[in-house]
């Protein structure tokens, strides 16, 4: 059975602790998108600001929720700022791919993945990896997913 | 039949857990390697062994559906689903099992309600009066009625201290068709004052509708002193097993009213041009019926009965008393009780915010020390707006709960600042 360790990383608690990018930011020039998770409340808000050659230049995450929900979005946060929109997008992929592997491919983990690198898409995941071990808690898979898909959201009205 | 309930009650009426918890088989079992404490029966109860008993007696024995069988089991199957009627009224002091309509859940029950006697007596303008601390299910189905019926929908608000507001009562209910409140919050474990309430609805010309379902399992119920028109419960509440619920109603808004599913049972005759009901229950009962689980909830009213309602209820204040002043002394200011202070005014339903930790988190640290709370919204979305609240973490006690329950929910709750840090 998952221990509470496979859960809550050390990077997981320092991000939840203390949260990057929190803030606003001013609407326009930065887009701005909610999100909610119906099933426990949890609600994010992310100020966006894309550059027009299409470059991430600044993201701010607000709203409430529980760890995994705040400490997902602080590392998205930090893991997009400075990217191409197309980055962002491939990043989002291989995240939501992360998040959906199944359960019987985490047995014998030997390690987080080759390189970091996920289902062979070649997008490095870094400090994201830290919160692979969700997929074993799967009631709090929404939590952690709540942010990109907000993100996505995001990129999609942008446009 | 070989089901003998546990005679769990002490000389001075007072409920023996110990003796309790060895009744329920699920009690025992271990999780993450530590006995589980089980502090969410506000969500379901867990079942006595005479529960499991009577439904593996009865599939084993006399499984066959119900009315029309002439044979030996069908005719046996059908008077102890009738039998399971007449325990549900006498339990809830109905004066006849014409009153009794079996259900899937709570939920069915409101919805037969809202749908049956709404639409044949609302039409577009009239008033429903609902109050802040309702469940989704006594709220969704007056919302898909009032778009549809274009009602105005009226809220009772609450006070600071989770009691209801009654301050505008006559206000609210002057005009008002239907006043449809809960008689214990799921959330703050308020009790409301449902005489008070059906009076009042009764003096306006509203009828009152009232949901039961974190009422029945754990007070004296008597449906004739609470003075209300329909009334609803689930049986998975009070160790009965899932997929029975019940309405109880007024004989006379019951004839009244035309039926909410049709099909078999609910019929007397049917023609290619119409069709005529059956009598009361069967009217409001469409197809075959949970025969299991309504004997079942048979057998765990023959066990609440043993232990007394009385004792019941006395048990439940003495332990959210209890509870309330351990988590208060031990956490100070690091823990927020929401709802009533005086443990009389409220059931065995204890919602909390603790030190800054979302209810996720919280509630998954406590599983890994064995203890089941649920943390959420509890399907009562408007109230938490209400209050301010996103979620609360929320431990609910029954008749198996003691200080050690307690006490190991105080403990784990220690663990999860300490695992968190904040």
């Amino acid at each position: 059975m998952p221990g509470l360790e496979d859960l809550y990383r050390e990077i997981i608690l320092d991000h939840y602790r203390n949260p990057r990018n929190r803030g606003e930011l001013p609407v326009p020039p930065a887009h701005k998108v909610e999100g909610f998770n119906p099933l426990c409340g949890d609600e994010i808000v992310i100020y966006l600001e894309v550059s027009d050659d299409n470059v991430v230049n600044d993201i701010k995450i607000a709203g409430q929720g529980c760890s995994i929900s705040q400490s997902s979005a602080s590392m998205m946060s930090s893991a997009v700022k400075g990217k191409t929109v197309d980055e962002v997008r491939e990043l989002i992929r291989a995240f939501k791919s992360m998040m959906s592997i199944h359960e019987s491919s985490l047995e014998g983990e030997g390690g987080e993945g080759e390189d970091g690198a996920v289902n062979g898409s070649g997008v490095k995941l870094g400090d994201l990896e830290a919160l692979r071990g969700v997929v074993k808690f799967p009631v709090r898979i929404k939590c952690a997913t709540l942010a990109w898909n907000t993100l996505t959201q995001a990129l999609d009205e942008i446009g | 039949m070989a089901v003998t309930p546990t005679p769990a009650t002490g000389a001075c009426g007072r409920i023996d857990v110990a003796a309790v918890k060895r009744d329920f088989p699920l009690l025992h079992v271990h999780v993450h390697g530590r006995p589980i404490t089980y502090l969410d029966s506000a969500a379901t109860s867990q079942k006595p062994q005479a529960v499991l008993d009577r439904l593996d007696w009865y599939y084993r024995n006399i499984n066959a559906n119900v009315h029309r069988g002439v044979y030996s089991i069908a005719e046996e199957a059908t008077n102890q689903l009738e039998t399971a009627r007449d325990r549900v009224r006498s339990f809830i002091g109905a004066k006849s099992t014409a009153e009794v309509v079996f259900t899937k859940n709570a939920t069915e029950s409101l919805n037969l309600v809202i749908q049956g006697w709404g639409r044949a007596n609302l039409s577009p303008g009239d008033a429903v009066v609902l109050t802040h601390l309702e469940h989704h299910a006594n709220i969704v189905p007056w919302q898909i009625l009032a778009t549809e019926r274009e009602l105005e929908l009226r809220w009772v608000p609450l006070t600071a201290d989770g009691h209801l507001d009654t301050t505008h009562l006559d206000q609210l209910l002057d005009g008002a068709k239907a006043f449809s409140f809960t008689a214990m919050s799921n959330v703050l474990g308020t009790v409301t004052p449902v005489r008070e309430l059906a009076d009042a609805a009764r003096a306006a010309g509203a009828i009152s509708i009232v949901d039961a379902c974190q009422y029945v399992p754990h007070l004296p119920t008597d449906v004739q002193a609470m003075g209300a028109d329909f009334i609803a419960f689930s049986g998975h509440k009070m160790c009965g097993p899932t997929g029975i619920g019940v309405l109880w109603g007024r004989e006379e808004l019951l004839d009244a009213m035309p039926p909410f599913l049709g099909g078999g049972e609910m019929i007397r005759d049917v023609r290619l041009d119409g069709f005529t009901p059956n009598d009361l229950p069967w009217k409001f009962e469409a197809g075959t019926p949970p025969i299991a689980e309504a004997i079942g909830l048979g057998a765990a009213i023959e066990y609440l009965e043993t232990l007394g309602m009385v004792a019941v209820r006395q048990h439940e204040i003495d332990l959210v008393g209890h509870a309330m002043q351990v988590l208060t002394e031990r956490f100070g200011e690091r823990i927020q009780i929401h709802g009533p202070v005086n443990p009389q005014d409220r059931g065995g339903v204890l919602s909390f915010a603790f030190d800054n930790l979302h209810p996720h988190d919280i509630s998954q640290v406590l599983d890994q020390h064995g203890v089941c709370v649920r943390a959420g919204h509890h399907c009562a979305k408007p109230l938490m707006r209400v209050l301010g609240l996103q979620a609360t973490a929320r431990a609910s006690f029954y008749i198996y709960n003691d200080e050690a329950d307690v006490e190991a929910l105080a403990a784990a709750l220690e663990s999860a600042a300490d695992f968190f840090m904040l």
